[in-house]
């Protein structure tokens, strides 16, 4: 059996004048949780809608279960493409109580063994207690448990997951998205989730795809996107950092205010030539003893750690994560370090 | 400020009515509830007003709208005159206490006294005949005879019919009982049912085109749509046929009025009554409408007149509306939609 | 706040003043009457009833539900054109299409005639016009938009989406359509349904020009034939009792379902039709409106243009014109204006006692226009002659009658007959504002008046207008309680149409009807430009 499950090649998607995919490329293993992460307005729900078959592609290829479900000239509608689907606004039906909604998919089984799945579903989502009560009667998180079993009912091969918490206040994100992965799991589902909130892209993907004009920037797992962003887009969108103006040195080393960092640096830059640097803030580390001096402009209280923003001697901002015991006031000087191992820096733009 | 705004609402919604409130005038006037429409009251109206400086006002609506009008005005209503375009309608008004006795010489001189109320209390002011009309390539006139004989078997599939719920064969059927007994008007109802070509139609005018279509041969309708239809199109292969002139005579009704027992301008009223029984009036309200004149000195239109002279079934009209029930319950039982 | 709490059992004890003078005679004594009725035309009239009734609600929620269908959710040629369009046959009274359609095709009509003469044939395989087809075909092609209308509300802010839920769920797009959007669209269908069945029962005009017997026919024959009211108000409560068991029937059944739409709709796109598809499409759309349109309306301009030289005065016109203007504004206003109130109280100060009470409210639209009219004149008069008494011992003048006779008493005829007709719109919006939206309100320090204003009317706005429209065009078709309640001299339109109507003479009634239907056309394409931007 292949172990591909989904794979879009380059697909392009417009309304009339208006490209919002230009040229879209990914490959989903069975089994894996994906996600399209990017800011609103890039494109990820409109290809998740490709991948369902309520939107046709104008160029490229959707290939589900190794068969063209989607190209120029092929289009299998929705319902014969075996996907499951969990809208933004969960669309529940509000005539059908939380049983029926979950049972609706199952129209094919016969009574018996649609009451055993609904059964089954009612349990993997906590809601056996609510079965007999309308969607207006549950709350938020209840409804979304809802629209989720009623998507994995009919045990899709492929489920989609549009925005699916953004409903929901933040507190019940968190829990309800690392639930929600579980779920997936065990029922051995492969999934892709639209979201703009990389804090649930990370907690629930194996793999995302960070997207932007309607293209998708890396396709990588959350680690790499965050240490080795492919460009600076991605950079910027994934977790927190600044750059820092650098001097390449030779092929592996690159010189910033604060020392030397050695890696591989980007291919088109002989020595000389001019970089920007990205420091994370866990790049930086608080050392009392070193000479480097930087003054303290802002600090975020973490609980566990400050997040301090210094200004450095040339002017120029990083942050620092440092932990909380060392409380500096705003104004004065900390010793600070390099701590990167690595070095993820591009060509500065030409003006 | 939630409470000033809703307060205001309704104070305002009040304001806006009362400004809608129009006062009458107590000009010298009569003011008149017709069921005989517009065009076929206006030009005596404005003759009586150009005679006598009266103004008169006046609503349409139907017989029943009208009479439980009056009922429910009481003594409050505006209404002097009450003008139906039959004569059982006037009967029940009068029945339900809605119209006053008038006595007076001039109208039980112009009026035939079987087309007036006994008890005086309303007054036909036209005569509607209701008559045979045949289509000329399919029938003789030497085959027509009368209404009762349009219940015999010859006539099977040759006959239109109007609905029953028209007060028109209502009066029809009444008088037949008056003057042949229930039983017997049942019997003939029956025939013409069986006789039919269509089921009953809406109106007369649907019945003469059915008839001039030869759908059917002959129907039963009132005068002047027979004479609308023939000024429209003089072509048309009807003929009128004047039936029961060796019995009883031909069907009348009347369009007429009666003075309301409420009535503010009581004896304005009468004298409008009077006027359109004169001999002024009397021509204008029935020509407008290609009606016979109630006064037996005035003679009708001449387009009128063309179709000759016809013996009336001389039964007091008050019959019509005391057996109306009485017909309308027969010609159900007749299955006569 | 008293005042708002009492605003439902206010607008139903309106409503049940004239069901109450009806239903008061329930147990009054009706003579012979009704053992006549039963033994003879009461069977059929109820079978006639039964399957008018059905056949025109089969018939509406065929045509409505398809062509709303059609018109949210594809892409054709003409499309925008004919969104519109296809409300145009409201504008059509029913008994005017019912006349036209007889004129046309009945036996003596051009067609007929025109058939007989190329096809030298008796046509007696001709449909008959005038049976019960006839009647079911003229009323669905008259009253079909109020469940386009509705329907298409509903397909427009949720088909789309629904349509997706069901089409993840492995259902095709017909499966879909049949388990899903249809059940989700079925408050406002279900609302659209029921103004068509109170319509139906209601009317008198449509069938008395095909002299198709049904119950309202036994109503005004044992009232104005046999002069027996008792018998005629016991037929008109029966009557009102169906209605109500339906409408409580429909209630109970979805009273525990809320349908909140769904909060945001993507930008609609339209399922393109191509090919023999696309024509398919158009010409059943262009079909149907031809019918219940364009057809009537080119008959009654030809009528119009022969009786146009003798009948036609302008002054005249442009006064039945004003009238009938004025009339359905000054209705429509007053009417929505008691709906956002009735809607409003109702929703804050929900209980069984206030739901019942609204339900009370909109059953005037099923009473046959001429017993509400007397239903509702009977009250009133008497109520304005105590009162002038009441001022003539206080105030020592004679007032005389106060509201009889002025503009005030038809509007609030107006407003018992048609609160059902503006309920089902408004209410319908009205489901949309959430608790969570007075709360944000709230919050933000908008509350009371200023809410009302500044968040639910604006929310509101496309149920008022809706609501409005239909109010507008249906105040200037009536005619019973516009005949029994307008002052002297306050022809309108419809006056004029039932003058020459009463008398048969239709071609004489083409000239207002034609005027009456372009005045109501003036709503319809306002409504438009709002809902359509």
């Amino acid at each position: 059996m292949d172990t591909v499950l989904l794979q879009l090649n380059n697909i392009r998607q417009a309304y009339g004048a208006q490209v919002v995919i230009h040229d879209l490329s990914l490959q989903l293993q069975r089994g894996q949780i994906g996600c399209l992460l990017g800011p609103s307005g890039c494109g990820k729900t409109t290809a998740l809608r490709c991948i369902a078959g309520f939107e046709r592609v104008s160029a490229g290829a959707i290939v589900l279960n190794g068969a063209n479900v989607s190209s120029a000239g092929i289009f299998v509608p929705p319902e014969l493409r075996r996907i499951g689907m969990v809208f933004q606004d969960y669309a529940l039906f509000p005539h059908l109580d939380v049983a029926a909604n979950i049972g609706f998919g199952l129209h094919r089984l016969a009574r018996a063994e649609r009451e055993r799945r609904i059964e089954e579903l009612l349990h993997v989502v906590h809601l056996a207690s609510v079965a007999k009560k309308y969607p207006h009667e549950l709350s938020g998180g209840q409804q979304q448990r809802v629209a989720l079993a009623r998507a994995l009912a009919p045990k899709p091969d492929l489920l989609l997951l549009d925005e699916p918490f953004s409903n929901l206040d933040v507190s019940l994100r968190e829990r309800l998205s690392m639930e929600v992965r579980e779920i997936i799991k065990n029922q051995g589902t492969t999934a892709i989730l639209v979201t703009h909130d990389q804090a649930e892209a990370f907690a629930i993907a194996d793999v995302i795809g960070v997207m932007d004009h309607g293209e998708i920037q890396q396709w990588d797992t959350a680690f790499n996107l965050y240490h080795c962003p492919a460009n600076r887009f991605v950079a910027n969108f994934i977790g927190q950092g600044v750059f820092v103006p650098g001097r390449v040195i030779d092929t592996h080393r690159v010189e910033i205010e604060l020392g030397v960092l050695s890696g591989v640096i980007p291919q088109h830059c002989a020595a000389g030539c001019q970089v920007d640097v990205l420091l994370r803030p866990d790049d930086i580390v608080h050392d009392d003893t070193s000479p480097l001096q930087a003054m303290v402009i802002h600090k975020a209280f973490r609980g566990a750690e400050i997040l301090y923003t210094l200004r450095l001697a040339s002017g120029a901002k990083v942050l620092a994560l440092v932990p909380s015991h060392h409380d500096h006031a705003l104004g004065g000087k900390i010793g600070i370090k390099l701590a990167a191992d690595h070095i993820v820096a591009f060509q500065q733009p030409e003006e | 400020m939630l409470k000033s705004n809703l307060s205001r609402f309704p104070i305002a919604v009040f304001f806006l009515f009362s400004l809608l409130v129009v006062k009458p005038l107590h000009a010298e006037e009569v003011v008149v509830y017709s069921a005989r429409i517009e065009q076929l009251i206006k030009p005596m109206f404005d003759a009586f007003t150009k005679e006598t400086g009266i103004k008169v006002k006046y609503v349409t609506d139907n017989e029943g709208a009208l009479l439980a009008r009056l009922e429910a005005e009481g003594k409050n209503t505006p209404a002097d005159m009450l003008i139906t375009a039959d004569a059982g309608n006037l009967w029940a008004a009068a029945q339900a206490g809605l119209l006053q006795p008038v006595k007076s010489a001039v109208l039980e001189n112009n009026i035939p006294a079987h087309l007036r109320d006994p008890g005086n209390e309303w007054f036909g002011l036209s005569i509607r005949a209701r008559t045979l009309i045949y289509n000329t390539k399919k029938v003789k006139p030497e085959e027509l005879s009368t209404y009762e004989d349009l219940a015999d078997a010859k006539w099977n599939k040759r006959l239109c019919l109007r609905t029953s719920k028209k007060v028109y064969n209502q009066s029809l059927v009444a008088m037949m009982i008056a003057e042949h007994g229930e039983a017997e008007t049942e019997k003939i109802v029956k025939g013409w049912v069986a006789n039919l070509a269509v089921d009953p139609l809406s109106d007369d005018t649907r019945a003469l085109e059915f008839v001039a279509a030869g759908k059917c041969d002959v129907t039963l309708v009132n005068t002047y749509y027979f004479g609308r239809l023939m000024k429209k199109d003089p072509n048309l292969p009807l003929a009128i046929f004047w039936p029961n002139q060796n019995t009883n005579g031909v069907h009348v009704n009347v369009s007429g009025a009666g003075v309301t027992r409420h009535a503010r301008h009581e004896q304005a009223a009468v004298k409008l009554l009077e006027f359109l029984s004169s001999d002024k009036a009397q021509n204008l309200f029935a020509d407008v409408n290609m009606e016979y004149p109630v006064n037996p000195k005035i003679a009708a239109d001449p387009f009128v007149a063309a179709w000759g002279g016809f013996k009336q079934n001389p039964i007091n009209l008050v019959k019509a509306g005391e057996l109306q029930t009485t017909a309308v319950k027969l010609m159900d039982r007749a299955g006569y939609q | 706040m008293a005042i708002w709490r009492s605003v439902p059992f206010i607008a139903a004890a309106l409503v049940l003043a004239p069901v109450g003078v009806i239903v008061s005679s329930f147990f009054a004594p009706a003579g012979d009457v009704w053992q006549h009725l039963l033994e003879t035309t009461l069977p059929l009239l109820l079978v006639n009833t039964f399957w008018l009734a059905l056949g025109v609600v089969a018939g509406t929620a065929l045509l409505g539900i398809s062509l709303a269908w059609i018109t949210a959710v594809y892409e054709f040629t003409g499309r925008r054109f004919f969104s519109w369009a296809l409300l145009l046959p409201m504008a059509m009274p029913a008994y005017v299409t019912a006349f036209v359609a007889l004129g046309l095709f009945d036996f003596t009509g051009p067609v007929q005639t025109a058939l007989r003469a190329w096809l030298d044939s008796d046509l007696s395989w001709f449909p008959d016009i005038r049976g019960r087809m006839g009647v079911v075909a003229v009323m669905t092609l008259a009253f079909y938009p109020y469940v386009y209308l509705l329907a298409r509300n509903a397909f427009l802010s949720q088909g789309k989406r629904s349509l997706e839920v069901a089409q993840s769920l492995g259902f095709n797009r017909r499966h879909g359509f049949f388990r899903v959007v249809l059940p989700m669209a079925r408050p406002w269908i279900a609302g659209g349904l029921m103004l068509v069945l109170m319509e139906t029962l209601a009317d008198f005009g449509t069938v008395a020009v095909f002299n198709y017997n049904t119950f309202t026919t036994a109503i005004y024959k044992a009232w104005f034939s046999m002069f027996s009211l008792p018998a005629a108000s016991q037929l008109a409560s029966l009557l009102i009792m169906i209605v109500f068991a339906v409408i409580v029937m429909e209630q109970q059944f979805r009273l525990r379902m809320r349908y909140a739409e769904n909060k945001r709709t993507e930008r609609a796109q339209r399922i393109c039709l191509t090919g023999w598809r696309n024509w398919l499409v158009t010409g059943f759309v262009l079909g149907v409106l031809f019918l219940a349109f364009l057809l009537p309306l080119l008959q009654l301009c030809r009528w119009g243009a022969q009786s146009f030289a003798q009948d036609f005065d302008f002054d005249r016109y442009l006064e039945f014109l004003w009238h009938s203007l004025t009339l359905s504004g000054l209705a429509a206003l007053l009417i929505c204006a008691a709906v956002i109130a009735l809607v409003y109280a109702a929703r804050r100060y929900s209980s069984p006692a206030t739901r019942f009470a609204v339900r009370i409210a909109t059953i005037g639209y099923a009473l046959p226009g001429t017993v509400l009219a007397i239903g509702v004149y009977v009250p009133l008069v008497w109520l304005d002659g105590r009162l002038s008494e009441w001022l003539a011992g206080w105030l020592q003048v004679e007032t005389g009658p106060l509201i009889q006779g002025t503009l005030a008493i038809m509007l609030i005829a107006y407003l018992i007959r048609f609160m059902a007709v503006s309920h089902y719109p408004i209410d319908g919006a009205m489901q949309r504002i959430t608790p969570s939206i007075d709360e944000a309100a709230m919050s933000l320090g908008v509350h009371g008046g200023m809410m009302i204003r500044k968040v639910h009317i604006p929310i509101l706005k496309p149920g008022i207008f809706t609501a409005a429209t239909l109010v507008f065009v249906d105040v200037m078709k009536e005619m019973p309680i516009t005949l029994m309640t307008r002052p002297f001299g306050w022809d309108t339109l419809a006056v004029r149409i039932y003058e020459m109507t009463s008398e048969g003479q239709w071609e004489q009634a083409a000239l207002p009807a034609v005027t009456l239907v372009f005045a109501g056309l003036i709503p319809i394409c306002l409504f438009m430009r709002q809902t359509e931007k």
